[in-house]
């Protein structure tokens, strides 16, 4: 068996076989992690250069990590004191690294897109950390993945994507993941922050109002409101966001249920959610840390495969 | 297509692996087993359950290894191979282990699997039991301490070991 793309652009390329034998896989590389001794030869043969042309730290890590585990050598490259800031190109930059015969390129940029540009110029797989507002797939998979891990499957469950939707590659992959997958999901979060497009062209429910999303949820994630990317303000202030949008310990007991929460991070806390809620017990996000590299070995593991077809 | 191991001759090959392992390693106190995925298992359980019955004082160690990342040629065929569970929840160090699988042909399999258990500790020792052995197609220096039976087949043939639990029926056959 083997994935149906020679790059992991996106989860919308995926089918769901695929994304559950990238599953199956990072069950496999997660049993690897708990071993005394973490680390398998499998890559051992395979260079993979980290292009980071935009700032990261846990997801340029987790891959990082992963990448050592699998016994790769890794390249790291950060735009910022790069020739980049002389003026060179993407593909000059890329090129000049891929002569020095690197194997898989992981990258993450503020452009959407960016990476399928890449896919069209460059002959080794590539596998995208982030691309402006469009797509994380290793974040959607991870998300997923620790959803099935806590809730034993996704197929059927009831998932509310809370925040910052029209800002957030993570929101755009796992809604495109869940769906693949069965399950069912709500965005929620203020007007101003849900694309008019989300319900007719996503099939996902919409809801303004936090308490009735929780209400009806089995998970929640949970994302941070994106002030960076914000050219005009969307909302009056982080205060008035929080108290009509942030998920606080009041508003979970109130429910009667409990609701698994998540959060790809960084998290403002106090803002998005509070202290007492993301670090209870209800929380699942050092488990999402923690499946993040096995999944991305996992995502490694089946591309690098692929590296002498393209 | 030639049968080398009816259900009748499986079993009584199985009971007498058994015994030899008795012979050697007697209640199993330092020893362990470990049963190579995905197809070496359906040996290693059948082993361990004849074991439990004819020791049934004796607590037996017993384990499953995949070997996927460890292989030399992981990106070499057409599609990349899909792991299977690993399952060891004991310590190796310095343990007496014996690497159980159904049939030894080139022993790259062997190889990763000494790989991989050094993961895991650094055994006392390491025997190998392999249900068939085809004989003259070693591309390693590795041969079974504990033999089911010995073939002589050609590169082209294969050797397909069948389980009532999988295939229906206990059978070793020798495919052309």
């Amino acid at each position: 068996m083997s994935l149906s793309v020679k790059h992991l652009l996106g989860i919308r390329d995926l089918q769901r076989q695929d994304i559950e034998l990238i599953f199956q896989t990072a069950d496999q590389f997660k049993e690897v992690l708990q071993r005394p001794i973490k680390k398998v030869p499998t890559l051992r043969d395979t260079t993979i250069v980290n292009l980071f042309f935009e700032n990261s730290t846990r997801t340029r890590i987790s891959f990082e990590l992963a990448e050592k585990r699998l016994g790769a050598d890794t390249i790291n490259f950060s735009a910022s004191g790069s020739s980049v800031s002389k003026g060179e190109t993407l593909i000059d930059t890329v090129n000049n690294i891929l002569s020095m015969k690197v194997d898989v390129v992981v990258m993450r940029h503020s452009a959407s897109g960016a990476p399928h540009f890449l896919a069209k110029h460059i002959n080794v797989p590539i596998l995208n950390a982030g691309d402006g507002i469009n797509e994380h797939p290793t974040q959607a998979l991870l998300d997923a993945f620790s959803i099935r891990e806590k809730l034993g499957s996704v197929e059927g469950k009831k998932v509310a994507i809370c925040g910052d939707i029209m800002h957030s590659r993570v929101a755009l992959s796992n809604i495109y993941c869940l769906k693949k997958l069965g399950a069912e999901v709500t965005v929620v979060g203020p007007p101003t922050l849900i694309p008019k497009y989300m319900a007719a062209a996503l099939g996902v429910n919409v809801s303004y109002n936090i308490r009735e999303a929780l209400q009806w949820c089995d998970v929640a994630n949970i994302l941070r409101i994106q002030l960076e990317r914000q050219n005009t303000p969307l909302f009056s202030s982080l205060r008035e966001y929080s108290l009509a949008y942030g998920v606080n310990r009041q508003l979970l007991d109130s429910l009667n249920k409990e609701v698994v929460i998540m959060h790809p991070g960084p998290i403002n806390r106090g803002v998005e959610v509070d202290s007492d809620v993301a670090d209870s017990g209800q929380s699942i996000i050092l488990d999402q840390v923690e499946n993040g590299v096995a999944v991305r070995m996992a995502a490694l593991y089946l591309l690098a495969g692929k590296k002498g077809e393209l | 297509m030639k049968t080398i191991l009816n259900g009748k001759q499986l079993a009584i090959t199985i009971d007498r692996l058994c015994h030899q392992l008795i012979e050697n390693h007697l209640q199993f106190e330092n020893t362990v087993l470990i049963g190579l995925q995905p197809r070496g298992i359906y040996l290693s359980d059948r082993i361990y359950e004849t074991l439990k019955k004819l020791l049934p004082d004796a607590t037996i160690h017993y384990g499953k290894l995949d070997i996927t990342f460890y292989r030399d040629d992981y990106n070499k065929g057409k599609t990349l191979h899909v792991p299977s569970e690993t399952n060891i929840n004991f310590s190796i160090e310095n343990k007496k282990v014996v690497l159980i699988d159904d049939v030894l042909y080139t022993g790259r399999t062997i190889r990763s699997a000494l790989d991989a258990m050094l993961d895991f500790g650094r055994p006392a020792s390491v025997e190998l039991l392999a249900l068939i052995d085809r004989r003259f197609s070693r591309q390693l220096p590795i041969q079974p301490d504990y033999t089911g039976r010995t073939i002589d087949a050609f590169i082209s043939q294969k050797v397909r070991v069948l389980w009532e639990q999988r295939d229906g029926k206990d059978e070793v056959i020798l495919v052309d």
